[in-house]
């Protein structure tokens, strides 16, 4: 079931490359340079240094024994991606990226952002790397993300908010594709998600797999096994294929899950697998959410990394042929698994992972304790604390 | 007889160049759009391409953007998209192509959308995010229909895959006279010219050459028809135009500037 790289870009009849004619090259040149250099030698090596030196790989893989005794089920264990220099699996790939953009002798560097952890990622490799950075992200997303717009500007970035459509992740890639078609010769487009034309889509697999195949040889340590189950929450999917992908040929059941945001029997969520129906968005085929004339829906979730109305079509591909089963947590257990968490282990999630966190509880209450479940605890939370705060108030005076 | 391919080779005949310009269905409104298809035959423009919006353009610049989320704002869909060409179709028999995003297409299904706005009058319909490579299917039901697939070459498109296209297009090649999306206002750079010059070469007199993106006014449509081009393409320029224009003064200072970009194309 592995599909290791696509021909044509294709897993199953997702993905390939829907894209204006002016890019066509720039992907093509992109291909050729990935494929020249993904197994190349020193390439390998300037990457592993840079994960180990500069972002702290390999991240734990943390027995939850607290939250464990408390639900009394399986053995829950947390891939620490939250302890990576600036607190998200995202550095991952934009370090693997943007040693590949300086191959190419690409300088300018843009980026999309959702919740603003892609772009402090790429300001941080774009930093590290000599390279210039220009972030786009939704107007909406830079209000509620307010910390992450400084963090990037501290590290050289320049951010541009985009004011069109819904002001989110979406537009921030609408603007970010319309920059690159400007500006095709000098600029590299540094995609954050395992979402886009090929061959982003499983370059970025290729570049987080580095979750996965740590996870393996450190169950494979503790426990003598791979796990029984693993868990990561799915917005474009980057962390969630990451961790999926080595994995794929175990005997090991995988879960995605994606924001219920209010439920979704109501306009309000982004659980895309779950909800949606076959289209083709940002040079991809794969499941949107979408109305009945193929117009893009709006989406919610209290997590802005989750806030996304398409998914990787690795994810498509793998949901239609029921490798993975997605399903969805709603923003109200997203919070109450972060609190959880908090309380319980010292540990303050991301509140996407948070939907990750929520399902583990859920799954472990109804196996044995000798099984295993890992969660992927894609980013940490700090960002999140007023967002957290303000739905706790806001609750409070509902329930009064 | 397809009436874009009839059209382009009467004025070929001719010696005449052609003016194919746009209007996006819904905007300003229903009825503005019906005002801005009789000013642009009014005013001689050869054939129309009418935008059908999405919700993600992203091909498009700012212009093109506001008019499609206007218009989805005041409710155009396909339904009354059809209906709108319907009534086009009852004042005029001007070549009309249908210029949108694949998902439209592809989430009702490529056989029923595009049987649905060939029965509505619909002759070509021209994809900004359709790659070749994903074509197949597309392109099946257009020819099933008797219609034209008009795909767009840029000027970093080397000449081999100009070739391959125009080997897969139909009516006429679709020039993005600039790296950029629709709308810009820059003055034209040499590429654009040599982009012009390279792809009709390449073209060799084969399939007709339209230009577009950034085309504002009459000395870069003259330009650009003297470089080589058999037609230029007018697109934000015209709803620009009519951002503020009340309803009543739609149709007539549309026409006078399609008059206007008329002449630029008759007048060696």
């Amino acid at each position: 079931m592995k599909l290791g790289y696509p021909k044509n870009g294709k897993f199953g009849e997702f993905g390939g490359r829907f894209i204006p004619e002016t890019l066509v090259p720039a992907v093509e040149e992109l291909e050729q340079a990935y494929l020249k250099f993904k197994d190349n030698k020193d390439f390998r090596q300037e990457l592993d240094y840079y994960l180990k030196e500069y972002a702290g790989r390999p991240t734990p893989l943390y027995f939850a024994k607290n939250l464990t005794e408390s639900i009394g089920g399986a053995k829950i264990y947390l891939k620490r991606e939250d302890l990576l220099h600036g607190g998200a699996h995202k550095i991952n790939n934009t370090l693997g990226q943007g040693l590949l953009a300086k191959r190419m002798n690409k300088k300018r560097i843009i980026a999309e952002t959702g919740a603003g952890q892609h772009g402090v990622a790429t300001a941080m490799a774009c930093a590290s790397l000599g390279l210039q950075s220009e972030v786009y992200m939704g107007y909406k997303d830079t209000q509620r993300q307010k910390l992450n717009v400084f963090r990037m500007k501290l590290l050289g970035s320049i951010v541009h908010p985009v004011k069109d459509g819904t002001q989110t992740l979406k537009d921030a890639i609408n603007e970010a594709i319309r920059d690159w078609i400007t500006n095709v010769k000098t600029t590299y487009y540094l995609l954050g998600s395992a979402v886009g034309p090929h061959p982003y889509p499983v370059m970025v697999r290729d570049f987080q797999s580095v979750i996965g195949n740590e996870i393996l040889s450190q169950m494979k340590d503790l426990e003598k096994k791979s796990p029984d189950s693993v868990i990561a929450c799915v917005g474009g999917g980057s962390n969630a294929i990451g961790t999926f992908y080595p994995l794929i040929d175990e005997n090991t059941l995988m879960f995605g899950v994606e924001a219920g945001g209010e439920g979704i029997n109501t306009e309000h969520h982004s659980a895309t697998l779950v909800a949606g129906s076959k289209g083709i968005l940002h040079g991809m085929l794969t499941y949107l959410l979408q109305d009945k004339y193929g117009q893009i829906r709006d989406t919610h979730s209290i997590a802005a990394g989750l806030d996304y109305p398409g998914v990787g079509p690795e994810h498509s591909y793998l949901k239609d042929a029921k490798r993975v089963k997605y399903d969805t947590v709603s923003d109200n257990d997203a919070i109450q698994a972060f609190l959880m968490l908090s309380k319980h282990e010292g540990i303050i999630p991301a509140l996407e992972s948070s939907h990750a966190v929520a399902y583990a509880i859920k799954q472990a209450k109804n196996m044995s304790k000798s099984e295993t479940i890992v969660v992927t605890l894609s980013g940490r939370g700090d960002k999140d604390v007023e967002v957290v705060e303000k739905y706790l108030m806001e609750n409070a005076k509902n329930s009064r | 007889m397809p009436r874009i391919q009839d059209k382009l080779s009467e004025m070929k005949s001719k010696n005449q160049k052609a003016l194919i310009a746009y209007a996006m269905a819904g905007y300003p409104s229903e009825s503005g759009t019906i005002s801005m298809v009789r000013g642009l035959v009014q005013g001689g423009a050869d054939i129309i391409e009418l935008g059908l919006p999405f919700s993600d353009p992203l091909a498009d610049g700012p212009v093109i953007q506001n008019a499609s989320f206007l218009a989805l704002q005041k409710g155009m869909n396909l339904d009354k998209f059809v209906n709108l060409v319907k009534k086009i179709r009852k004042e005029a028999d001007i070549p009309l192509v249908l210029m949108t995003y694949a998902n439209l297409l592809y989430s009702r299904g490529y056989d029923k959308f595009i049987s649905t706005v060939k029965k509505a009058g619909i002759d070509g319909i021209i994809l900004p995010d359709m790659s070749i490579e994903e074509a197949e299917g597309y392109l099946e039901i257009v020819h099933k229909n008797n219609m034209d697939a008009i795909f767009l070459i840029s000027p970093n498109t080397s000449e081999d895959r100009i070739k391959k296209i125009s080997g897969m297009s139909s009516g006429f090649m679709y020039l993005v006279s600039i790296y950029g999306t629709t709308g810009a206002q820059q003055k034209f750079q040499q590429y654009t010219l040599d982009a012009i010059r390279n792809a009709k070469k390449t073209l060799g007199g084969k399939m007709p050459l339209g230009v577009g993106f950034g085309v504002n006014n009459a000395d870069q449509a003259k330009l650009i028809l003297q470089t080589g081009a058999d037609a230029i393409i007018v697109a934000s320029a015209f709803l620009r135009l009519i951002e503020k224009t009340p309803q009543a003064k739609i149709q007539s200072k549309i026409a006078s500037f399609a008059k206007n970009l008329k002449k630029a194309t008759i007048s060696e």
